[in-house]
């Protein structure tokens, strides 16, 4: 499996709040209203200008901060394929995850891409393959490799609830 | 082989005598948190096709994180949360006002030592302050606790932080933890659980030591943890009897206190004298100095002195950090018999209920309301920025909270600085960043 998209970057250190705002957390209800807040306050033009397969790109402790599911399905809902970066906080990874969006921890590839760059996650082989270069990444372990082939925890724990019951 | 904290906690959750550094357990929680975002996760739990949920003795549900409800959204999210409680028989689910989610836990004495919690809360190490291990997770993580009872984790690599000797005076348990974040980053302790321990750690109030694994979150840490001792299981034992004879009415006695005391002490984790941890970090109490943290993150460390005069227009003291009595106690001794400055609003949220209750019966609210500060309802107040007292664009707010990201209190072209209660409270009165030294 693989998928092509383009790259939005951004910095370190980016957190829940600017992925989605904590003053919708309690409130927003479906995709289209947790999609349209999505980057609100770190770049209004994302929304506006995202397309299904685009990849986002970060520096260091990429979505650190709150437990908030949304800051992960934020970007779900706007058709975001995958998330790279040096490293990921750790509820966002799991989040991630969890809604079957990659998380895929990269430094070099992290570094090397540029906003805009053409990116491809060929996943099969664990590749990340742009204009300036090859990038190995390491597979993911089991646990989050049967949850990402479930398409997602709800998937994968209804699977589980059947073969139990 | 020896073990952390972690690894015996974990393994204890998951079953086993012993757990790797590494391996990934089912774990099966003691206690599972969620609060304003209960009904969302009830939505995806609906999913499953369960009637009931598997461990409603489990689940624990405060009503705390936009509280009274400032919308009718809210309120609906609200009234959606009290019929699930209602529907499934939840007993510890806890209404508007009663306080913030880590403190009405560890008031309750619902979690223990030694105990593992699972919250949909990113704050959720805070009960490493009596050695359980909390961890944060997801909301759909929370709805898979509440159908299955068990969720994977792994079991993280372990740091070490010494505190050497007790804090100088002026000196808070919040200067400590933003000036580890400061020197190591908001990365520094990603993935890891962080274990402290040290004269320093020892000689802290308890309602000081909540505040470091509290902190730990904006650390990047999976948990943290500090040993707990005899002033531990005597502040649970007590809540402990208390909360288990309520029904009978019947006064409490030191018999009971002392059976339920030896009990948590039984229960309790300590890691192997030889355990490994992949680093240890060494700070002599006495070369820490007060800290702030700039906009607009928790590691952009600044000495106080380094940012004193910053013109602040509100000045917050509250949250699941710093909204406890001691904290309260700390602004009332900088603030008594002066005044919030004009142009500077001081709003006071406590923690919890039991914690303005105790403030009153001390007369540190009629001190503060005096010197004109105002309170609000028990609960998170602005920290996330849904309501009461989120500040306007350009203003700064000097806070007490653990959160300074870019738009955390709900408007994103405001700055926030953090620091500790007395510094939050001279802060107040000059309308400018400085120390109760200042004033």
């Amino acid at each position: 499996m693989s998928t092509t998209g383009r790259a939005w970057k951004y910095g370190d250190n980016i957190n829940t709040d600017v992925l989605f705002p904590g003053k919708y957390t309690y409130t927003a209800q479906g995709r289209a209203e947790i999609a349209s807040h999505a980057l609100e306050d770190l770049d209004p033009a994302f929304v506006k200008n995202v397309k299904p397969g685009d990849v986002i790109v970060g520096g260091s402790n990429f979505g650190c901060g709150s437990s908030r599911e949304q800051a992960a399905s934020c970007l779900v809902y706007n058709g975001v394929a995958a998330v790279i970066a040096e490293s990921f906080g750790r509820i966002f990874y799991r989040n991630a995850i969890n809604f079957g969006l990659l998380v895929i921890t990269c430094p070099e590839a992290a570094r090397a891409i540029q906003s805009g760059d053409e990116v491809t996650v060929d996943l099969a082989r664990h590749r990340i393959l742009t204009g300036s270069g090859e990038f190995a990444f390491p597979p993911f372990s089991a646990s989050v490799g049967q949850i990402l082939q479930a398409g997602g925890l709800v998937e994968y724990v209804k699977t589980k609830l059947r073969e139990t019951a | 082989m020896p073990q952390t904290f972690a690894q015996k906690a974990l393994a204890r959750a998951a079953g086993f005598d012993f757990a790797e550094v590494g391996q990934v357990v089912d774990a099966r929680p003691d206690v599972v948190l969620s609060h304003d975002n209960t009904a969302d996760i009830r939505r995806t739990w609906l999913e499953f096709g369960q009637g009931r949920v598997t461990i409603p003795e489990k689940l624990a549900i405060t009503l705390d994180h936009a509280v009274p409800a400032p919308t009718t959204k809210h309120a609906q999210n609200h009234a959606e949360i009290r019929a699930f409680v209602q529907e499934q028989g939840i007993r510890n689910a806890f209404e508007v006002g009663r306080g913030i989610c880590h403190q009405v836990l560890s008031e309750e004495a619902i979690v223990l030592p030694g105990q593992l919690i699972l919250g949909a809360d990113s704050h959720t190490p805070h009960f490493g302050w009596m050695g359980a291990l909390g961890a944060g997770i997801g909301r759909t993580e929370v709805a898979t606790l509440w159908a299955t009872g068990e969720l994977w984790l792994r079991v993280p690599e372990s740091m070490r932080i010494v505190l050497d000797g007790p804090l100088p005076p002026g000196v808070t348990a919040k200067d400590f933890a933003l000036r580890i974040i400061g020197d190591l980053g908001a990365d520094g302790g990603l993935y890891a659980s962080v274990e402290f321990s040290g004269s320093g750690i020892e000689s802290m109030s308890l309602e000081s030591r909540m505040v470091l694994p509290n902190m730990m979150a904006e650390f990047g840490v999976k948990t943290a943890y500090i040993a707990p001792d005899e002033k531990v299981f005597d502040y649970l034992a007590r809540r402990l009897a208390r909360r288990q004879t309520t029904d009978g009415g019947r006064t409490v006695t030191e018999a009971e206190v002392a059976i339920r005391n030896s009990q948590l002490a039984a229960n309790a984790i300590y890691p192997d004298a030889d355990a490994s941890y992949i680093a240890e970090h060494i700070y002599a109490a006495a070369e820490l100095e007060p800290y702030v943290a700039c906009p607009h993150s928790v590691d952009k460390l600044a000495t106080l002195s380094q940012v004193a005069g910053t013109r602040v227009q509100q000045a917050f003291l509250g949250t699941c950090t710093n909204g406890r009595l001691e904290d309260i106690a700390a602004a009332v001794e900088v603030i008594r018999g002066k005044r919030v400055a004009a142009g500077t609003r001081f709003l006071v949220i406590p923690a919890s209920s039991q914690v303005l209750q105790d403030a009153l019966r001390l007369g540190y609210i009629e001190a503060l309301v005096e010197a004109g500060a105002h309170i609000g309802t028990p609960g998170c107040g602005p920290c996330m920025g849904n309501h009461m007292g989120v500040p306007a664009p350009g203003e700064v707010t000097i806070s007490s909270a653990n959160r300074n990201f870019q738009g955390r209190m709900g408007t994103k072209n405001a700055e926030i600085y953090l620091a500790s209660p007395a510094v939050v409270a001279a802060s107040a009165v000059t309308g400018m960043i400085c120390g109760p030294g200042n004033l």
